[in-house]
């Protein structure tokens, strides 16, 4: 059967802002689902809050509504547009719940609106979980034991029936598994019990049994209209169960079952899937198995399109989300082509012959007091993923690609005493596998590793071989490694950087780098192609590995190497994604062939069809340069890839590669404070007082010559890392004694801070002749708060038109003082009628998606464009750069409270929400900004 | 924890070679037994399932490569087993795993390997030997863990039997006849060219009392046996080179008693139907392959194994209908026989490794026996079957 024809406009619902467990991977499958549907001539709505998603783009659909995604609003688009149909599951659960909202209101049936993409009545059950349980009996598929309790002594019996603690806790109807957990101890018990029936809307929790020890899988589904279902990919969980699959590192495709287990699971992963109602889409089901029994549980169905729906197309290539909207809308699988191979059948199961490693990033440091311990309640903010032939080498990349100092699993610092070993691989942290590989280096045996982790003894074992190669490398000076130890140090994943350290000798990467290459040890490209190589492939989508044959073909084109800004975390997520996307397609329109190099599987910008040529690998430099090395592209983008790209500025400018745009010479300059001060002084510019400090001695020394509150930060992190206000002494002494553990390299800043003061946030373009300052933002809660957390007022409004000159001036005075070609962001606070400047940073910034959705102009491309080379008259003649704002847009911060209920909700210089949502409003009557306006003060914290 | 550091130190390996006969040259290291193989180099894309292919009597003879890089990470063991020793005249792989993971395993693959005389290579870039074949068509290659001379062995992989027009069935067959097993449903005589063992327990589950018979066994002597259905099973070799087979398979077609052809079983239909049987380029070997059934309209994705295939447009219309096809290059699939009652399969329903989407194939074929011979199938789980100790 082709595409409906009897339906003709389809709305689509987004997922609003990013919180944790709901992140921009649904940007992802948005786009995608937009996309797609509008390849097929329907007429797409779409209504997302998200300013920072490329699917609010206007390009993305035929009409994109900015609107905040509850019934009401819903509802008032729907009637206004008079869709004949809705897609709610490319919108996380956000979309679904609303769209179910509606569903209860009548409303879709009243209005003559057709849901599609999913059986909406079935949603419920696959939420409910005594409902779900009830189905899955039915079905005769295997279930945890478990009840379901409305009350803390309902909460007892049911417990004591189950064996008592441990046991699990599920508050029912919630987001990213909120307020769930394991309960170990007696006195726990009641406090989660509390909060979990607190968390549920439903006033109800699911007391489960504990599976501690059993392996989790999880398969990635597809259904057509005539109920054909295909498994586009198994994942198992390297951390067994007890922590949310969000917070675990996983591999795909699954490596221990053999097939008949295999088989059994997919087999029911079909029953499952056909058993929630009728409806033709995606889902994702999840599994426990029990090693030794082979007893094998369902634990949930997502009947939409999910955080690993996302991971397992960029794991397979295959684009799940496009897929699932073109079978929502009437098509079968057969009749769709696999746009990989361009020649097969899309309805197949992909065949990989590599191995994915995906590992969850965390932001503890932001959140003071936090309980690291990972459990079923998903804790990370963002994640990467890396492909590699074997897992040694892709697990080795992923931990190059988290961007948190690891130029591998270990093996690139000293290592921890055994105490803190032993400790820490007790319970699931961030950093168990580390520990692994610690424990092995101390001597521990795989069986006693398995005893303390439950981690399956494959995975151990293979990190036991790390291990072994680890110590070979550490006997044998550089020179005397050969060429075959070389390959299969290489193929195990080691960069040069661990080689460097583990050779007995004094070098580093660079000295490892130029002797691998005079062995001729170079890694080769390879296709992401869906069918192992049975059949050759279209699709530019390639990984690094130590193999022999070169799949990559260089073309003789012009090439711009855009650096993506790998895992998202607070301070730096979708926005920057939003940014590298439109710098490819600038870079396209330009006449460049766009090369994109990125780790982040929840992003637009490693969508195979985005850019030229898409290189998943780790914003690593080794990773970078080795590409560099094959692709000698006419220059690199780093602009746009947020603190990540910048960070190899210096190392790519010593290689004398080219940088498009504003030179790393002045990026690092203005992280410089004296010479940034310079500059502001030069060009007769207030600031607040300040000082520079190395040791806690010198900062005390400083703050006191400035008076209290001091604002003290480290220099180069992006988001107010560590970025605190002191009153006194102790408190400096406390805050830099802090900062300097975590970053003993880094400067100390230290600020008079301005207290009552004005913040306002500046984005401007600048192509050396003149600036274009596309949008000046005046936050509503005071200085001190960081502008991340902050709600901005676009244009601003309270500032007298004298002061909003000066700021233009000072703005453009900065940005030709500092030669700035690209983009430039300036924070100020205004005072008493003086108008300080605080910094200046010449990338993209956080508020630029905001300010380009807000105006309806393309400033991340007109940016790119001017980087290489076009000049701001031509956009200004063609009108492109003029703003549509009518009244005022609010960006709103969005936050994550819940999933850390030990942290106090007070905000401060150090950045903590994790989204934002934008909000058009005609007057400042409007209760977007009159609710802020009237808390401003509030939350501020020190 | 033990100071015990041995166990990070690392094993050992002996050198080898994988040489083709257009002299492509790959080192690697030596895996199970230790020797010199040789036969036509194929591959097989199924992500598990390794021990099933390796044991596949239709691989018979081939020098079997995982496009997957991590093989052997569950071990051995009995129930996956497709015959009783390995099939495969050697074995490459990218990552071979030696110390397993999985509680159902025997033993470890290189143990079962060994067992078996099997010699294999390991640490081989197996995507660009892929590629490679896919380009330049399947050929010839010898695997070596003694000889190391690159002449040598490009000399004996040049000298290697081709795979063309050679016929292995017998070398595979059953030497005598065997009574599988006892049901309360019809019987089922299968004429052994090398047949899965998951064949003859999806027959079992559906309740049939099963009969495996050498390949060679006279129609008469089955025929005394008084069958109610006869399968053709899977097996290797060329189909064009087994007249005696064809003329006997020619000849069951006319008793009027149902009749079920896998693989090889169904291009041994074909032929003593007068169509055309030719080679492939490159084979259909993994477990993804999409079969579009044209009766019901719904996708299989299924496991393949074959490199010889029926010609589309030889098919008379008067004698067969095609009722499956490949839907990544429509391919013919699955045949509806209108002379006789009779269906065949180029693929393989059994699966073992791979989905079990095509069970139902088993159920339609004893439907059709009870319609025309007025047996009772007994009830029986809808469940896929699988293998017990």
């Amino acid at each position: 059967m082709p595409k409906r024809t009897d339906i003709e406009t389809i709305l689509l619902i987004g997922s609003g802002p990013i919180v944790i467990g709901q992140a921009c991977e649904f940007d992802y499958s948005g786009s995608q689902a937009a996309r797609a549907l509008m390849e097929e001539g329907y007429r797409v709505i779409l209504v997302n809050s998200n300013p920072a998603t490329i699917m609010t783009d206007p390009m993305m659909a035929d009409e994109v509504y900015l609107q905040e995604l509850t019934p009401s609003s819903i509802a008032k688009i729907a009637r206004d547009e008079e869709p004949d149909a809705v897609l709610p599951t490319m919108g996380g659960q956000t979309g679904l719940n609303v769209a179910q909202d509606l569903k209860e209101a009548e409303f879709w049936e009243e209005e003559g609106i057709e849901i599609i993409g999913v059986d909406i009545d079935t949603v419920q059950i696959t939420e409910d979980r005594q409902k779900f349980r009830d189905l899955m009996e039915g079905i005769g598929l295997d279930q945890s034991r478990s009840k379901t309790a409305k009350s803390l002594l309902e909460a007892k019996e049911i417990t004591q029936n189950l064996g008592g603690i441990p046991i699990v806790i599920r508050p029912s109807y919630t987001l990213g598994g909120g307020g769930g957990g394991i309960v170990w101890s007696a006195d726990e018990f009641e406090s989660m019990v509390t909060r979990g029936l607190e968390l549920s809307p439903a006033h109800q929790v699911l007391i489960d049994e504990c599976l501690y020890g059993w392996k989790e899988y999880e398969l990635e589904l597809l259904r057509d209209p005539n109920d054909n279902v295909i498994i586009i990919a198994s994942i198992e969980n390297i951390t067994p169960m007890g922590v949310h699959t969000g917070d675990s590192i996983t591999v795909a495709p699954q490596q221990t079952l053999t097939d008949k287990q295999f088989q059994k699971m997919r087999d029911a992963a079909i029953k499952a899937m056909n058993s929630i109602g009728t409806f033709a889409g995606g889902c994702n089901i999840q599994f426990a198995f029990e090693p030794g029994t082979d007893r094998m549980i369902v634990i949930e169905i997502n009947p939409r399109v999910s955080r690993s729906s996302a991971l397992a197309s960029k794991a397979t290539g295959y684009p799940i989300a496009k897929v699932a909207s073109k079978l929502a809308v009437g098509y079968m699988l057969d009749e769709l082509p696999n746009e990989i191979t361009g020649d097969t059948s899309a309805c197949f199961e992909p065949s990989l012959d590599y191995v994915v490693t995906k590992i969850p990033r965390f932001n503890f440091d932001k959140f003071e007091g936090v309980d690291e311990e990972l459990t079923t309640q998903m804790k990370a903010v963002g994640e990467v993923m890396s492909i590699g032939r074997t897992f040694g080498e892709s697990l080795q990349k992923a931990w190059q690609s988290l961007e948190i100092g690891y130029a591998g699993l270990g093996a690139d610092r000293e290592d921890p005493d055994r105490e803190t070993v032993r400790e820490r691989l007790k319970k699931p942290q961030w950093d168990q596998l580390l520990h692994v590989r610690h424990a092995f280096r101390q001597g521990a045996s795989v069986e006693e590793v398995y005893d303390i982790t439950q981690i399956d003894p494959w995975y151990l074992h293979k990190i036991q071989n790390l291990v072994a190669i680890e110590e070979e490398i550490r006997d044998t000076a550089l020179r005397d490694i050969d060429e075959r130890f070389m390959f299969e140090i290489k193929r195990n994943g080691f960069s040069d950087e661990q080689i460097a350290y583990l050779v007995p000798e004094d070098v580093d990467d660079e000295d490892v780098r130029a002797y691998r290459k005079e062995l001729d040890v170079t890694p080769v490209y390879q296709v992401v192609d869906t069918c192992a190589g049975e059949f050759p492939a279209e699709t530019p989508y390639y990984y690094s590995s130590y193999e022999t044959v070169n799949e990559s073909t260089v073309t003789d084109r012009d090439k711009v190497l855009i650096l993506g800004s790998g895992p998202n975390r607070i301070g730096q997520g979708i926005e920057f994604d939003y940014s590298c996307v439109h710098g490819v397609r600038a870079a396209q329109e330009m006449g460049y062939e766009a090369l994109m190099l990125n780790c982040n599987p929840e992003t637009v910008s490693t969508d195979f069809d985005v850019a030229d040529k898409l290189y998943f690998e780790p914003v690593y430099w080794e990773r970078v340069l080795d590409l560099i090395d094959l692709e000698q592209p006419e220059g690199v983008i780093l602009q746009l890839g947020g603190q990540t790209a910048i960070k190899l500025g210096e190392r790519l400018e010593e290689n004398d590669i080219n940088i498009f745009g504003t030179s790393f010479e002045v990026m690092d300059f203005v992280e410089d404070r004296g010479k940034f001060t310079e500059v502001l002084r030069k060009l007769d510019i207030p600031f607040p007082p300040y000082g520079v400090a190395h040791s806690v001695d010198e900062a005390v020394e400083t703050s006191r010559n400035l008076g209290y509150p001091t604002l003290i930060r480290p220099s180069y992190v992006l988001g107010g890392e560590g970025m605190r206000i002191a009153i006194n002494e102790d408190e400096v002494a406390e805050y830099v004694t802090n900062i300097l553990s975590i970053y003993p390299d880094n400067e100390i800043l230290l600020d008079r801070f301005l207290e009552d003061a004005t913040e306002i946030d500046v984005d401007a373009v600048c192509d050396g002749d003149e600036v274009w300052i596309t949008g000046t933002m005046e936050h509503i809660e005071p200085a001190g708060v960081h502008s991340g957390d902050s709600t901005a007022v676009l244009p601003p409004y309270n500032l007298s038109e004298e002061i909003q000159d000066t700021i233009r001036e000072y703005v453009r005075d900065i940005a030709f003082e500092l030669d700035v070609t690209g983009l430039l962001n300036v924070q100020m606070v205004v005072k008493d009628g003086t108008v300080y400047v605080i910094e200046a940073n010449p990338r993209a910034s956080r508020t630029m998606p905001f300010v380009s959705k807000a105006c309806g102009v393309r400033i991340p491309a007109i940016a790119t464009k001017l980087m290489l080379g076009e000049k701001l008259k031509t956009f200004r003649e063609a009108g492109d750069l003029d703003c549509d704002l009518e009244g005022y847009a609010i960006k709103e911060p969005v936050f994550s409270w819940d999933k850390f209920p030990e942290v106090p909700k007070e905000l401060g210089p150090e950045m903590k929400s994790t989204g934002e949502a934008i909000a058009f409003v005609d007057a400042l009557t409007d209760e977007h900004f009159q609710q802020p306006f009237e808390m401003k003060d509030l939350y501020l914290s020190r | 924890m033990t100071a015990d550091t041995n166990h990070t130190s690392r094993r050992e390996t002996d050198p080898a070679k994988l040489v083709l006969e257009d002299g492509t040259i790959v080192r690697g290291e030596a895996i199970g037994t230790r020797g010199l193989t040789g036969g036509e180099l194929c591959f097989n894309t199924s992500m598990t399932g390794y021990q099933e292919i390796m044991t596949d009597p239709s691989y018979y003879g081939q020098l079997m490569m995982m496009t997957y890089p991590h093989i052997g990470n569950y071990g051995a063991s009995d129930i996956d087993k497709e015959a009783e020793e390995p099939m495969v005249a050697g074995f490459i792989v990218r990552s071979f795993t030696h110390r397993h993971s999985n509680r159902q395993a025997d033993e470890s693959l290189d143990d079962f390997m060994k067992e078996y005389g099997l010699v294999g290579i390991a640490g081989v870039d197996t995507r660009a030997l892929v590629r490679h074949i896919r380009d330049k068509g399947v050929m010839n290659a010898v695997i070596s863990s003694d000889e190391l001379d690159d002449d040598v062995l490009l000399e004996k992989a040049r000298g290697w039997p081709s795979m063309d027009g050679l016929e292995l069935a017998s070398k595979v067959t059953t030497k005598s006849d065997y009574l599988y097993c006892e049901g309360a449903g019809p019987r089922i005589a299968v004429y052994d060219f090398g047949v899965k063992q998951n064949i003859l327990r999806s027959f079992r589950a559906r309740g049939a009392t099963v009969r495996v018979v050498p390949g060679d066994t006279p129609l008469d002597d089955i025929l005394d046996w008084t069958p109610d259905g006869l399968f053709f099973s899977n097996g290797p070799g060329d189909p064009r080179a087994m007249s005696d087979a064809i003329d006997r398979v020619g000849r069951a077609l006319d008793t009027g008693i149902p009749i079920f052809g896998i693989c090889l079983g169904h291009q041994l239909m074909s032929l003593a139907q007068d169509f055309d049987v030719y080679k492939m380029f490159v084979g259909h070997r993994g477990a993804n392959h999409p079969v579009k059934n044209l009766d019901t309209e719904r996708v299989e994705v299924t496991t393949q194994n074959h490199g010889f295939a029926v010609d589309e447009n030889s098919i008379h219309d008067a004698r067969a209908r095609v009722t499956h096809v490949n839907l990544n290059d429509d391919t013919v699939e699955g045949l509806r026989f209108k002379t006789f009652p009779g269906l065949s399969l180029q693929y393989h329903p059994e699966a073992s490794p791979g989905p079990h989407d095509s069970h139902y194939h088993f159920d339609s074929f004893m439907d059709m026996v009870a319609d025309e011979r007025g047996v009772t199938v007994p009830d029986h789980p809808v469940e896929p079957v699988e293998a017990t100790r």
